[in-house]
């Protein structure tokens, strides 16, 4: 299937994006890169792996990770799911993968986000986002600009007094 | 001279008892409200819908009530300076119909609010360090505390740090502000609980070990709303440097597991409740164990200097007993009597802690004109070393008064309405706004409190009944706490009408309770009738010397039950 939503990186620039994202019943393409959702990444484990091109997970806010972790060094990308940018299960998938999972590869946000809860996002350890359809990526890089944008020195080097290093982004 | 004109930037030295902003801690309030600015034009362009609107200006205090906007301003753990007070009186005066209302979460609500405006009054406020951030909204609101923290002279630690450090580490937290629901942290350093920690979703008891060190009993799960829960204890003793790493640890398990399916059961205690506390404590330590030890580790050396951005009053040394104080008190009944009810014992020598009523009989409870706010912050700078704190019960506390200055400060609170000898008594009412204001209310909270204070206006008798809380709030989301009120006035729909559920016993307090029901709902005449015959009840079976709860809990509901069911026939 076709991909035609924009994607944006940490900085909100607009990024080439190569990945589809395979539907539940949809059949297992030739090669990727691909986008599975979790449930067929379990079920399917060796084919999904084998495909050439990589291979990324979709997971579900309400889909416990832990399910995941021993699969996570033959994965290329793991997509959290906000099915509504109230729910902010997503948030706590995505700072588990960086500070509990040790995972450095590419987190992409995809579902119902908020341009302005990238700054949520990106400090929690996102790599990438997909936008809604038909969304202005403008939006996203605005919020960002709007908000004094990131320190991106390591927390270490950052102006340590009182909390704000806690406030320093989880390394990618 | 305008009174704008007098408001003054905080200067170079922190106002007593209150921290002290740095240029970065402004610039992210300034941000933050260019960002809200933003947001409200792409709103009013209509590049933003309702939908979309509604999370972000919450999470900024405004809220959408019956006739216009409500912004909610923070009062960090209730400290506010004079300067600050007077930036309030100002928004009151030039943006509202000048008067605020202070609440029972020891912030402020202005009623009547316009959108376009908002940023503009943010942006004011943002000139002394006050915001709105997280006022509203399913995140972590503002940390309430005891009133008296740092004066009493029953407390073990000074919570106000640990209120600080829990504020700085709350706000914009990138991972918790879309939980499932609102989040409420109370904090308090002495035995005797004045900020009702045990109906929190966490409340944390700050003590010392053997040691002297201090640490935290953690309590989780309580709250009030439509399924009123007492906390329960999941952690005796957690030490200092852990208090963010376990923070994290239950916001974590909540954020994952607290339900979304259900508005009425996405609190924390819901998820407590349901997974058993037990099992709650478990989770929460494993996760406190998966996190990553140093990132949330809270060295003493953070601590410290957070402590020292906190200014500390220059107090006098004085003499235990004030001999000015002590023959006021002898020759002039009325301010002993105001001394008996409005003051609390400060653990400096010669000081007090003095609590001026916003419950003036038959006034709208927590209400304050411009000008009386004004005032309060003259008196705070006389008096209080330029420092005040708003009480969860809607009153203000000048927390450092020098006993032999306080007949004079109480004979200036006469003069501006605010003098009532009346803090703990029956006509301190906690209330809501109720359906006046509030489209959630199913019944009005302010003329049912108005009609109680007047019925029970005379001091004496309020006096001879002793402390009594009364709480009304105008519909099961509780915002006045019915029912943990001595007596506790809850606002219902009855086939359309108004009607007041009355219940008995609840307790704030270290012993908290939740009330009993006396019997079916009354209309709001018979209100002042049914507690009249309480009072009754109660007068006729005390014990000398005992005070309304300690009486319920004594006999229990039965006579209270059979006096009301009496008054209905």
């Amino acid at each position: 299937m076709a991909n035609t939503r924009i994607v944006i990186d940490r900085t909100g620039a607009v990024i080439a994006n190569a990945w589809t994202t395979l539907a539940a019943d949809e059949a297992l393409p030739s090669a990727g890169p691909v986008i599975v959702p979790l449930a067929r990444l379990l079920a399917e484990t060796d084919g999904v792996l084998a495909l050439p091109g990589g291979v990324g997970v979709l997971v579900a806010c309400d889909e416990a990770l832990e399910q995941i972790v021993p699969l996570l060094p033959n994965l290329a990308l793991v997509a959290v799911a906000f099915p509504k940018f109230r729910d902010g299960r997503g948030f706590t998938q995505i700072r588990a993968l960086r500070d509990q999972f040790g995972w450095h590869g590419e987190i992409r946000a995809v579902g119902d986000a908020l341009p302005d809860q990238f700054l949520s996002l990106v400090r929690l350890g996102v790599s990438t986002v997909e936008l809604g359809e038909g969304e202005d990526p403008e939006s996203w890089s605005g919020v960002l600009a709007l908000r004094g944008g990131l320190d991106s020195r390591p927390a270490a080097e950052q102006p340590l007094p009182l909390l704000r290093r806690l406030a320093a982004p989880f390394a990618a | 001279m305008d009174t704008a004109t007098q408001i003054r930037t905080p200067s170079a030295a922190a106002e007593a008892g209150i921290y002290h902003y740095d240029a970065l801690d402004h610039a992210f309030i300034t941000r933050r409200v260019e960002a809200f600015r933003e947001q409200v034009q792409r709103r009013l362009s209509g590049a933003l819908t309702e939908d979309a609107f509604k999370p972000l200006r919450l999470m900024n205090g405004l809220y959408l009530q019956l006739h216009a906007y409500m912004l909610r301003v923070a009062i960090p753990y209730g400290m506010l300076s004079a300067i600050q007070m007077r930036k309030l009186a100002h928004v009151a005066r030039k943006y509202d119909r000048d008067y605020g209302h202070f609440t029972t979460r020891q912030n402020i609500q202005f009623n009547w609010i316009k959108l376009e405006q908002a940023p503009d009054i943010l942006a004011e406020l943002a000139e002394v360090d006050i915001h709105a951030i997280q006022t509203s909204g399913n995140c972590i609101r503002n940390v309430s505390t005891d009133q008296f923290a740092g004066a009493a002279a029953d407390e073990l630690v000074d919570p106000r740090v640990y209120a600080e450090i829990l504020r700085q580490w709350s706000t914009d937290h990138p991972e918790f502000l879309f939980l499932p629901r609102k989040f409420k942290i109370a904090i308090i350093g002495s035995p005797q609980d004045r900020a009702a920690i045990k109906l929190h979703d966490i409340g944390i008891l700050t003590q010392r070990n053997d040691a002297g060190e201090p640490g935290f009993t953690i309590y989780v799960g309580g709250g009030l709303g439509r399924t009123p829960v007492i906390g329960v204890k999941i952690r005796d003793w957690l030490p200092v440097g852990d208090l963010l790493r376990y923070m994290e640890a239950v916001l974590r398990v909540y954020n994952a597991a607290g339900r979304r399916d259900n508005i009425y059961k996405a609190r924390l205690k819901i998820l407590v409740r349901e997974t058993g506390a037990a099992r709650f404590a478990e989770l929460v330590e494993q996760e406190f164990a998966n996190l990553s030890g140093d990132r949330f580790h809270l060295p003493d050396e953070v601590v410290s200097a957070i402590q020292a951005r906190f200014g500390s009053p220059d107090f006098a040394d004085l003499p235990q007993v004030s001999p000015a104080y002590q023959k006021a008190l002898a020759e002039n009944a009325d301010f002993a009597r105001w001394v008996s009810t409005n003051t609390h014992p400060h653990r400096v020598p010669g000081y007090i802690s003095a609590v001026i009523s916003l419950k003036p009989i038959g006034g709208i409870p927590g209400d304050a004109s411009s000008a009386q706010i004004d005032r309060i912050a003259d008196l705070a700078e006389r008096y209080s070393f330029g420092e005040l704190r708003i009480a969860h019960e809607q009153n203000v506390v000048l927390a450092h008064v020098r006993q032999d200055a306080l007949f004079a400060l109480w004979q200036e609170l006469e003069a501006p309405g605010i003098a009532t000898a009346n803090i703990g008594l029956i006509t301190d009412i906690i209330a809501c706004p109720g359906l006046d204001y509030c489209d959630l209310a199913n019944a009005r909270s302010i003329p049912v409190a108005q009609s109680i204070s007047e019925r029970f206006g005379d001091l004496a008798r309020q006096h001879d009944i002793g402390a009594l809380h009364v709480n009304i709030s105008g519909c099961i989301n509780a915002c006045a706490h019915h029912h943990v009120g001595h007596i506790g006035i809850l606002g219902v729909d009855k086939h359309g009408d108004e009607a007041y559920q009355i219940t008995i016993g609840g307790a704030a307090d270290e012993n908290a309770a939740l009330g009993q029901l006396l019997g079916a709902a009354v209309s709001a005449e018979q209100v002042p009738d049914v507690i009249e015959g309480v009072i009754r009840v109660y007068l006729a079976l005390r014990l000398p010397g005992e005070l309304f709860i300690d009486s319920f809990r004594r006999v229990g509901l039965a006579p209270f039950k059979r006096e009301f069911r009496h008054g209905q026939h």
